[in-house]
């Protein structure tokens, strides 16, 4: 792996952010991050369709009319989701259950069309492919992040296993309830950059 | 006039509600990233507006005509032997299908028209195929079933619930600048917690029955 392609690969997880700083795919991050497991399978569903959907329109963009190009982006990740809709369901059916809202939410999750756009349409397939899996990165880690402290601090348990013991379980613990509704994973998210742009201060917007 | 009053009421519930960003957290990528200006903030509304009113209704005449189990028996010679099948699975990618032609169609409008709104909007124009609030709008339509007409005032009223989400951030996010907001927190992190304060405020609307 040359040194262009672990930048392209890396850059993502912190310097370029695709949540944090990309403001792209935050729709599915508020939907599915009351829970880690959850969150851990639409991470790895949307790790394998970002890289796989960034390979095929980088190989067939010499061939695609920019006038259709949307539509043409969109059918790659549609039949893309739907096939992993399928292995889902044939392999892991009781999360595949689970999840039957937020596999569809993926078609719809902009990290795919952006980095298609922004990045698979211009450059060579492997670069493409390292691309798609790095911004797949950075989304998963802020997903993980952001459920943790959700489950964590909404309902007491990492993974359903109990660790802070909550009052009607006969524990000390009163959990917090804002956590559990949407407006909690805003609040976390928003903290969340907060601390990556302390700590990368090139980041920070001038306003 | 129970019919007027039904469609009112199914606009209003639209708007305010059931809204689209606030509600139901659906189009948050563009909601954030193109909230910095009422001006730009307004055009993105109404493109979301225009595409929606135009979608729902026609997702719904393809969910009616052409998916739905036993759709097709309105074939002329093929129908009758169409009662048995059913295409209901190919609904995500052919309402993705009607949406993408519907923007692509808007996109080369604006381009010819009002070339400085489609500077201002870059990107986002093309990623309002994705704008789950487009999606969200149509699944929510054949779910709820509604006809041709209810769903033409449902995306009308989802669009302008939308529009009106995000004109009142970014006037919002102008005030923000004569604050004393933390170095790190400005800009994105900020809108964040604004987000999340407003869908609390919506929160109030929870429950009401028209």
């Amino acid at each position: 792996m040359t040194r262009k392609q672990r930048q392209i690969l890396l850059d993502p997880l912190w310097n370029n952010n695709p949540i944090a700083l990309q403001v792209l795919g935050i729709c599915s991050a508020l939907a599915v991050t009351t829970q880690m497991k959850t969150a851990l399978v639409m991470s790895v569903a949307l790790t394998c369709v970002l890289a796989c959907s960034s390979l095929t329109v980088s190989l067939l963009r010499n061939y695609v009319p920019p006038s259709v190009r949307i539509i043409f982006q969109l059918a790659v990740i549609a039949s893309l989701v739907i096939i992993t809709d399928q292995i889902l369901k044939a392999y892991l059916f009781d999360i595949s259950k689970q999840l039957s809202v937020f596999v569809g939410l993926i078609i719809t999750n902009c990290i795919l069309m952006g980095r298609a756009e922004g990045f698979a349409m211009k450059n060579p397939p492997l670069e493409s492919f390292y691309d798609g899996v790095g911004n797949a990165l950075g989304y998963d880690v802020v997903l993980l992040v952001t459920a943790f402290f959700r489950e964590l601090l909404g309902s007491g348990t990492l993974f359903g296993y109990p660790v802070l013991r909550t009052v009607t379980d006969g524990g000390w613990y009163n959990p917090n309830g804002l956590m559990v509704l949407a407006p909690g994973a805003f609040f976390i998210i928003g903290l969340c950059i907060w601390a990556l742009r302390t700590w990368k201060p090139d980041q920070q917007e001038k306003e | 006039m129970p019919e007027l009053e039904h469609y009112l009421s199914l606009a209003v519930k639209a708007v305010f509600v059931e809204n689209m960003a606030l509600a139901f957290f659906l189009g948050m990528c563009s909601f954030l990233a193109v909230s910095r200006k009422v001006e730009t903030s307004v055009g993105l509304g109404l493109a979301v507006v225009f595409v929606l009113t135009i979608t729902c209704p026609l997702n719904c005449l393809v969910y009616n005509y052409l998916l739905k189990g036993g759709a097709l028996t309105w074939l002329p010679v093929v129908g009758p032997r169409m009662a048995e099948v059913d295409l209901s699975f190919l609904g995500f990618i052919s309402y993705i299908g009607t949406i993408a032609a519907t923007v692509q169609v808007v996109e080369m409008v604006i381009d010819r028209y009002a070339p400085a709104l489609y500077g201002a909007l870059g990107v986002f124009l093309p990623l309002i195929a994705v704008n789950c609030a487009i999606l969200g709008a149509s699944l929510f339509m054949v779910e709820r079933d509604y006809r041709v007409g209810e769903s033409a005032v449902f995306g009308f009223g989802s669009g302008l619930g939308f529009a009106l989400a995000i004109v009142a951030l970014a006037a919002i996010r102008e005030r923000m600048r004569y604050s004393n907001v933390p170095v790190g927190l400005r800009g994105l992190g900020i809108t964040f917690i604004i987000t999340g304060l407003m869908a609390i405020g919506f929160m109030a609307f929870a429950g009401i029955q028209l």
